[in-house]
C-alpha cells in the first residue's frame, strides 16, 4: 500500500481548492521538490528538483509550492497506518506513506476486493488516495503497487497472485528494470549495458551471476522476482538501534555559539524521541560540515563520538556532551550548512546499568524530564526548552509556505464556512 | 569400492579427546561450542568460573538471587498511603476520570475537529468560533449535519436529499439553501456528530 503523492495528497484534504491545480511540496529549507502533484509531473518537473530552477516554470504555469509540513504528515501518516492495521494482523510500516500488509490469511477471498475495500476505506476516512499491490514477495507487492499507480486498467488495486505466469511476464516485459525496489538509479544503467532492461529480463537472469557482478541484494531481488520470499515482514515496533537528527540549515553559519545552539537543539530532538521509546542512550555522535556544492569556499566536515560515562536519556547530559563535542570541532572561517547528532549504543531504560561511582541516585527518566515532555506534551512543542537552544535561532528553518498544523493545533484547525 | 575392513578392537570405547570436557558446564545442561577471539579467552573463562562460583555458593536463608534479567512487572498504583489506621473505604471504588475523547470521538483515525466561521447554521446551535467534532467514517444520511466542499471550500450545512433532490441547507432563513442538479457532484468531508460551544 502506497499514499498517492502523498505529501500533495495531504494538503489537499484540508484545502479542496488546490484540487485539480499544480503543487508541488519542498524539502526542508525550501530546497527542492519532495513531492509533485501529476499536473506537476506532467510538465516535466523531476523529484528532487532544486526550486530555483523551476521558479520560472512555476510561474508560467501557476505551479503552488508549500514548505513541507511535518507535523500535518506524520498525524494523517499515523491515522493510516492505524486504518491500514484493521486488515491484517502483520504489518510492516515502511515508510511515512507506505506499508506491507501480511495477507496470507486472507487468502481465500478476492484480494482485488479486499485491495478495493482497504483503498476505499483510507480514502473515506482520510480523504487520501492510496494504491494497493498483491503478489508473493515483498518486491513483487511493490511492483505490482507500480502497476496499479501506473495503469488505470486496475482502478488502483493490482494483484500479481490472481494473474496467469504469461499475463503477469507480459506486464513485466513492460516495466522498466529501475521501477523494482532496490535497484537504485545507479545499478539501472550498468545492468540495461548488460541487457537487463525490462523487469522480466531481471526475473529471468541468473540469480548467482548478478550476485557476484552486484553483490547479494540483487540476487535477492532476482529470487523475489521469482516468487521465492528473501525478505521478511519487518516488525518495525522494535526500537531503533540509533536516533538521528540532521539537518541543513537556513542560512549559512560562521559563529560557534550559533553552531552550538542549533546542536542543542538538535540533541533536544534526538532526546525526546529517545524517552518516547523507552530507551536509553550509551554514546553521541556531532558531526558539522560546509555545504560539499559550494565549490569555490572552503571546505571543512567533521564528527567525533562521545561515550557517555553512564548511558542516559536526560536531555541536559546529552546536550552538556554535545556542546562540548561543538567546541572541539569547530574551526573558525568556514560556512556551516549542516549538523547531525546520532544517539547510538540504545538500550532499554529499565536494563539500565549504574555507574559504581555515580553519585546520581536516580533510576530511569528523571523527574526534571518527565516533566519536560509532560510540559511540552501539553502546552506545544519548546514550550519549556533549554535556554542553549537559543532565543532567535537565526540558523533556523526557512518554511515559507507551511500550511497549518491542521490536525494537531487547535489554534490552527481548518475552517468549516457557514456563510 | 572396497572398504577395508575395521579391526574389531577399534569399535567402541574410550577416545582420547571425545565427550563434554570435565567442568565444562552444569550437568543437564547442553553446551554449544563458539568461537570467540583469542585475545578474548581469558576474560570468558574467568567470567564462566566467577558465574560457576556464584552457583555453587550456598544461598543464605531468605536471600533471593539477583535475577539476570529482571522481568518487567507493571504495579497498579493506589492513590491512598497505606496509613497505619483504617483504610480508605473507598478505594474499592476507584474508576477512571470521565475522558471527554470517549464522548466525542468514535472513530479516532477518521475524526478530525473544525472551527465554525459565520452564522449561517445558528437555528442548528452552531455558532461563529464553535469546534466542530466530524466523523468522516459515516454515511451521509438524509438530515444530517455535514461538512461538504462548495467552491473550493469546506462548509457546514444540513444535507437534504429527498425526492431525486440533494441540497445544502442553512438553519437561518438569510441564506438560501445550495442546490445539487443531476450530474453535478457533492463531495462532502465528513458528517458533524457534535458542535463544541463555549458558555462564556
Amino acid at each position: 500500500m502506497d499514499v498517492n503523492n502523498f505529501y500533495v495528497s495531504c494538503e489537499r484534504v484540508f484545502n479542496p481548492s488546490l484540487e485539480g491545480r499544480p503543487i508541488i511540496v519542498l524539502s526542508n529549507n525550501d530546497g527542492c521538490a519532495v513531492a509533485r502533484s501529476n499536473e506537476v509531473k506532467s510538465l516535466g518537473i523531476k523529484m528532487g528538483q532544486p526550486w530555483f530552477q523551476m521558479r520560472d516554470l512555476a510561474q508560467q504555469h501557476g505551479i503552488i509550492a508549500y514548505s513541507s509540513n511535518y507535523t500535518l504528515y506524520a498525524d494523517m501518516s499515523n491515522r493510516v497506518m492505524a486504518i491500514l492495521s484493521q486488515f491484517s494482523p502483520n504489518q510492516e510500516v515502511y515508510s511515512i506513506d507506505e506499508c506491507f500488509l501480511d495477507l496470507t490469511e486472507f487468502q481465500s477471498l478476492s484480494l482485488v476486493d479486499y485491495g478495493q475495500q482497504i483503498r476505499q476505506r483510507v480514502k473515506l476516512w482520510t480523504g487520501l488516495p492510496v494504491c494497493v499491490g498483491v503478489g508473493p514477495t515483498k518486491t513483487l507487492a511493490k511492483l505490482a503497487n507500480h502497476l496499479a499507480k501506473k495503469n488505470p486498467v486496475f482502478n488502483s488495486v493490482c494483484n500479481l497472485n490472481s494473474m496467469n505466469p504469461k499475463e503477469q511476464d507480459r506486464w513485466l516485459s513492460h516495466t522498466a528494470v529501475d521501477e523494482v525496489w532496490g535497484i537504485g538509479t545507479r545499478l539501472a544503467p550498468k545492468l540495461t549495458g548488460m541487457g537487463i532492461r525490462t523487469v522480466l529480463n531481471l526475473k529471468n537472469s541468473d540469480p548467482v551471476t548478478l550476485r557476484s557482478w552486484f553483490g547479494v541484494v540483487v540476487e535477492k531481488t532476482v529470487r523475489e522476482l521469482n516468487g521465492i520470499i528473501c525478505l521478511e515482514l519487518e516488525d518495525i515496533s522494535s526500537p531503533k538501534q540509533q536516533i538521528m537528527s540532521s539537518r541543513s540549515f537556513g542560512s549559512y553559519v560562521t559563529r560557534r555559539e550559533d553552531l552550538e545552539e542549533a546542536v542543542s537543539s538538535y540533541t533536544t530532538r534526538a532526546a525526546e524521541k529517545l524517552r518516547r521509546q523507552g530507551s536509553v542512550a550509551g554514546s553521541i555522535y556531532v558531526h558539522i560540515r560546509t555545504n560539499p556544492h559550494q565549490k569555490n569556499e572552503p571546505q571543512y566536515g567533521q564528527g567525533m563520538t562521545i561515550p557517555l560515562p553512564e548511558a542516559t536519556d536526560d536531555t541536559l547530559k546529552l546536550v552538556k556532551a554535545a556542546t562540548w563535542a561543538v567546541r572541539r570541532l569547530y574551526k573558525a572561517g568556514y560556512d556551516y550548512q549542516k549538523a547531525s547528532v546520532i544517539l547510538s549504543e540504545l538500550l532499554p531504560r529499565d536494563v539500565l546499568q549504574q555507574d559504581l561511582f555515580s553519585h546520581d541516585a536516580s533510576n530511569g527518566t528523571s523527574t526534571r524530564m518527565k516533566l519536560l515532555d509532560e510540559v511540552n506534551l501539553k502546552m506545544g512543542e519548546n514550550t519549556l526548552r533549554l535556554a542553549s537552544n537559543g532565543i532567535h535561532q537565526t540558523w533556523g528553518m526557512r518554511s515559507g509556505n507551511r500550511s497549518p498544523a491542521y490536525t494537531t493545533r487547535w489554534t490552527e484547525l481548518p475552517k468549516a464556512m457557514a456563510l | 569400492m572396497e572398504h577395508s575392513p575395521i579391526p574389531q578392537k577399534s569399535r567402541g570405547g574410550f577416545r582420547p579427546g571425545a565427550g563434554r570436557k570435565p567442568k565444562s558446564g552444569i550437568p543437564g545442561e547442553p553446551s554449544g561450542v563458539m568461537r570467540i577471539p583469542a585475545s578474548d579467552k581469558a576474560a570468558v573463562i574467568n567470567l564462566i568460573n566467577t558465574r560457576r562460583h556464584l552457583r555453587m555458593a550456598p544461598i543464605p536463608a531468605g536471600a533471593s538471587r539477583p535475577a539476570i534479567d529482571p522481568p518487567r512487572v507493571l504495579i497498579p498504583q493506589f492513590s491512598n498511603r497505606i496509613a497505619a489506621g483504617f483504610p480508605s473505604p473507598a478505594d474499592d471504588y476507584i474508576e477512571d476520570r470521565l475522558d471527554l475523547n470517549q464522548l466525542l470521538v468514535k472513530n479516532v483515525p477518521a475524526t478530525y475537529f473544525l472551527d465554525v466561521i459565520g452564522n449561517s447554521m445558528v437555528g442548528a446551535g452552531i455558532f461563529e468560533g464553535d469546534k466542530l467534532v466530524v466523523d468522516r467514517s459515516l454515511e451521509p444520511k438524509h438530515g444530517n449535519i455535514v461538512v461538504a466542499v462548495v467552491d473550493g471550500e469546506h462548509t457546514v450545512k444540513r444535507l437534504f436529499k429527498r425526492a431525486g433532490k440533494i441540497e445544502l441547507r442553512s438553519e437561518n432563513p438569510q441564506y438560501p439553501p445550495i442546490q445539487f442538479k443531476e450530474g453535478q457532484e457533492l463531495l462532502i468531508f465528513g458528517v458533524v456528530t457534535n458542535s463544541i460551544h463555549p458558555a462564556k
